[in-house]
């Protein structure tokens, strides 16, 4: 039974409820290959085996595994969002022996459609960060280069997914924490709308441009992660009640007949290397049946500006809550101040402390108008930026990430250098819009590049439909880790 | 106040909390009941968990609406809850989720009974804070039972110009958060808490003087005896040529005085901004119709409807509207007695001093109001007199028995017969000779006494006006 951990979802659940396999084999094949790989991964901060081979063994037995449409499909779970019963990490030591009491309503669904959880995957302290690098419990590495960073903040989702250590991950995604790092691991990873997916239970970063999505190794596989989450919940006021159609069947037509618009002249500074990918999915595009029609975003420019004042705002007040009165770490001193400030400076990494340092200036008295409210007028101008875009196009095209993935230790001491990497994801979050990444080629060196289309709010199924005309375009999903 | 309120004036804000009786908090599913066992009515979502998200309670939406229109405010289509930021160990997640620059009601006003308006600046809504208990040792306790319980905060304008308006403000802004049936109105159990501003400034003067503000007040005498004391201070320091401190103040109750809790310098910051969690609240037309259907008849139409169809005194109108509960209760009673001014005279005599003395609410008290009016109409009938009734009512509170009942059962009733009370009186003044030459040498006030004696040999039960009259009959045949 060896190589079942190399399926996709779509290939599993084939098998799965054709009876052609096991449950239990699928999780015991992954779980083998997480023993076997992950010393040199660090994709995962725990790992459940015991209870995924018992859920494995109860989906066998009961027989609901045949007809739950993820029935006996192993994934992974980011360390930001909630399994009750399980640590909830968020890769820092502030919450290092947090134990959520309840399930995030994506991952309950997630189990209730069949899907066995892994683990939980390494990310950013909070979600904040490219690399993966900000973690205070690990160092994950790109299956594709050891010496190179997954990316991130999703980066322990992203790499698990690529070295074939879970058929699928959940990760977040805030400013490109899910498309950069799937970039940076040659995997497919999604952003929907904002509000399509419920944020209960997702550990807060910044709420108005935090969202979860699937990451997978082929569109197919996403699209049935992600329909199998989305929806209204009524524990998140934010969360959308469009209906949800069954998005994975119908990928066929692709970009047949597809507006796709290309910014470029917001493009003019990415790597050379990532430039030759881009150019070639394009070409491959235009040859798959879309139509390549070139777009400005005027105020794309100032997107990262306006997302680290709104975020580091809202995070400053999201994260206020870890003081030591509750739960989490806790400072032992004599006075109440001292709990606050020594368990905050005890909790916290450094490029935590500096957002939520940036955050509570941005609103502080007399700073208020000058930053946050302008940012807000930033991201309104962007809103409407895409507005036009999509008035004339269905689908807009970019690169994920501006380069390929960095060497590890080469962008953490210069954080606007780190920024920067997100530099084409931010707007989409700013403007709420679904966004995928999917792998179009290798650069020179084998590194994987991944391209960005992103649509209209609320139309996954355009986003999808295009992202898997575009993936058989270019073959890349056939390749496998050199 | 002193003699220095007649050069000054005292110019003063309230800022009023109401705790909404609504049954779950204001984001979560909660119990909002008062007085649970610690930490038994919590959530991921009032606890501040990791990743729990707050949704808005309608419920507390229609309450607050309530509010405003009963105050006249204007109703925001839209408004926007807000995070203020501050770390205190009460506050889970160390922002509360409030109002800021767009409340849900703004611009109304509450009427004093001289007819004097009091601007209402803004009510908005808010989650309230747990409580800390400060156990032996080192450490504090919190409870969260309390966190995340709906409130509304009631900002008025500085357009109160004493103490006494003050206490009436709050009294009638009490009276109509119980008319809406919006909170319970207590402030002892901290249901209602009231904050308050003020500064002083020479009569005549259109400036407004820095103000203070004092905090934890729990009682309307607290607030009255804090806004007495801040005049007297600050009109002091006015006096004396000094300028007043922009402080905040926190009312020390055992000592009388308030002590200082931060300057001005030492002010928050609350950097208030937008909360991402939640939506802008809209109020829509079917909720604006479903408060206006089920807005009830408000203390002041209530009061002036009680003079106009009742013919009451205003003073009357005035007492028996306080509570809504005492209003339908007097109404109740005067339908069944008949006679309105008779009812009002029982309700606030031996009604409102039985609950008075009892403590208990009119919900409580024994005697139904159709009970009442019954009693009411034997003893306006001259059935009884009303010494008898005031013995009957108290019967009623013991046995829960009907007024004919006990009558009947005691062999209460007035004796109204002409030939019985005259046979009566005959047997006095036969006993009584001396009395009888007093009286008819000019002594009237002898007629008590003759009244009192009959009283005693028919033990209570004859028409005293009937007895009187009988007497002067008899006396002036008497004079020859």
């Amino acid at each position: 039974m060896s190589a079942l951990h190399t399926l996709g979802v779509s290939e599993l659940r084939a098998r799965l409820a054709a009876g052609e396999m096991s449950p239990v084999d699928a999780v015991a094949s992954t779980l083998d290959a997480i023993a076997a790989r992950d010393a040199g991964v660090g994709a995962y901060l725990e790992v459940f085996a015991d209870d995924a081979m018992a859920r494995a063994r109860a989906l066998a037995d009961s027989g609901d595994c045949r007809k739950l449409p993820l029935g006996g499909v192993p994934i992974a779970i980011k360390d930001n969002i909630c399994v009750a019963g399980k640590r909830t990490t968020c890769a820092s030591r502030i919450l290092r022996d947090y134990v959520s009491p309840y399930t995030a309503t994506a991952a309950e669904r997630l189990q209730a459609a069949g899907a066995i959880v892994l683990g939980k995957t390494n990310l950013d302290e909070f979600a904040m960060g490219s690399s993966t690098e900000n973690s205070a419990l690990g160092t994950t590495r790109n299956p594709w280069d050891p010496a190179r960073a997954p990316g991130g903040s999703s980066g322990g989702s992203a790499a698990a997914v690529a070295a074939e250590m879970a058929a699928a991950a959940l990760g977040s995604d805030t400013g490109g924490s899910i498309r950069q790092p799937a970039s940076f691991c040659g995997v497919v990873g999604m952003k929907p709308t904002y509000g399509r997916v419920s944020r209960y239970g997702l550990v807060a970063f910044a709420s108005s441009l935090d969202q979860i999505g699937p990451i997978a190794r082929s569109v197919a596989d996403v699209a049935l992660v992600l329909e199998a989450m989305c929806g209204h919940d009524p524990r998140d006021a934010t969360s959308l009640s469009a209906p949800v159609d069954r998005w994975s069947e119908r990928l066929e037509a692709g970009l047949e007949g597809m507006t796709v618009g290309v910014p470029a002249a917001f493009l003019a500074d990415m790597d050379a290397t990532v430039r030759a990918a881009f150019d070639a999915a394009l070409a491959r595009a235009r040859e798959g049946g879309a139509r390549i029609r070139e777009v400005t975003l005027p105020h794309a420019a100032y997107a990262v500006a306006a997302y680290y004042i709104i975020a580091n705002a809202e995070a400053s007040a999201n994260l206020a809550r870890y003081d030591g009165v509750k739960y989490g770490h806790r400072a032992v001193v004599d006075t109440l101040y001292d709990m606050y400030t020594r368990t905050r400076d005890q909790g916290f990494g450094a490029e935590v402390k500096r957002r939520i340092l940036l955050g509570t200036y941005v609103l502080s008295a007399g700073y208020y108008d000058a930053y946050y409210r302008q940012a807000q007028k930033v991201r309104s101008l962007i809103i409407r930026d895409f507005e036009a875009v999509f008035a004339a196009c269905d689908l807009l095209m970019m690169p994920t990430a501006p380069t390929p993935p960095f060497r590890l230790g080469e962008k953490i001491d210069d954080p606007i250098l780190m920024y920067l990497s997100d530099v084409y994801t931010i707007p989409v979050n700013l403007a709420g819009l679904p966004g995928i990444s999917l792998p179009v080629g290798l650069t020179d060196g084998r590194l994987p590049v991944g391209v960005q289309l992103v649509g209209r709010a609320l139309d996954e199924e355009r986003v999808l439909r295009g992202a898997a005309g575009l993936e058989r375009a270019c073959g890349f999903h056939e390749r496998a880790i050199g | 106040m002193s003699a220095r309120s007649d050069r000054y004036e005292p110019v003063i804000g309230l800022e009023v909390h109401a705790q909404l009786s609504t049954r779950s908090k204001m984001f979560c599913g909660c119990s909002a009941a008062y007085g649970g066992e610690p930490n038994t009515q919590v959530c991921p979502v009032c606890v501040g968990l990791p990743g729990a998200l707050p949704v808005a309670n309608a419920r507390a939406v229609e309450f607050a609406v309530r509010m405003g229109v009963a105050t006249h405010c204007a109703i925001a289509d839209e408004s926007v809850f807000a995070r203020k930021n501050y770390f205190y160990p009460d506050c889970p997640k160390n922002y509360q989720i409030s109002q800021y620059d767009t409340p849900l009601c703004h611009g109304g006003h509450l009427a004093l009974a001289g007819g004097r308006r009091v601007g209402i600046t803004r009510i908005h809504l808010e989650e309230d804070a747990g409580k800390l208990l400060h156990a032996e040792g080192a450490h504090s306790l919190v409870d969260m039972n309390r966190s995340g319980v709906p409130l509304i905060e009631i900002v008025s304008e500085p357009d109160i110009r004493s103490v006494e308006e003050a206490s009436e403000y709050l009294q009638k802004l009490r009276s109509l958060v119980r008319y809406l049936g919006i909170c319970d109105g207590n402030m002892e159990e901290g249901s209602l808490r009231c904050d308050v501003n003020i500064s002083v400034r020479e009569k005549g003067s259109a400036d407004l003087g820095v103000k203070t503000e004092v905090k934890n007040l729990n009682s309307f005498k607290q607030v009255e005896q804090a806004l007495a004391y801040e005049f007297e201070r600050q009109a002091g320091i006015a006096e004396a040529g000094g300028a007043v401190a922009q402080d905040t103040l926190l009312w020390n109750a055992e000592r009388g005085v308030a002590e200082v809790m931060r300057s001005k310098e030492e002010a928050h910051d609350y950097r208030y901004f937008p909360e991402p969690d939640l939506l802008v609240l809209r109020v829509d037309e079917s909720l604006r119709a479903r408060v206006a259907s089920g807005m009830p008849e408000l203390p002041d139409a209530k009061e002036a409807r009680f003079v106009a169809q009742y013919k009451l005194p205003a003073y009357d109108a005035g007492v028996l509207t306080a509570t809504r509960e005492v209003a339908d209760y007097f109404e109740a009673a005067a339908e069944a007695a008949g006679e309105a001014k008779a009812a009002s005279n029982w309700v606030m005599g031996e009604v409102l001093r039985e609950l008075n003395e009892r403590k208990i609410e009119i919900a409580a008290f024994e005697v139904a109001p159709a009970a009442l009016g019954e009693l009411i109409r034997i003893q306006v009938a001259g059935k009884i007199n009303s010494s008898t009734a005031k013995e009957v009512l108290r019967k009623m509170i013991a046995t829960g028995k009907t007024a004919p009942g006990i009558v009947a059962e005691k062999g209460l009733e007035q004796i109204s017969d002409d030939d019985a009370i005259e046979r009566a009186a005959t047997e006095v003044l036969d006993a009584h000779p001396g009395e009888v030459s007093k009286y008819l040498g000019g002594k009237e006030k002898v007629m008590a006494f003759f009244v009192g004696q009959l009283m005693k040999a028919t033990r209570g039960k004859a028409n005293p006006k009937l007895a009187t009259d009988t007497f002067k009959r008899l006396l002036e045949a008497r004079r020859g």
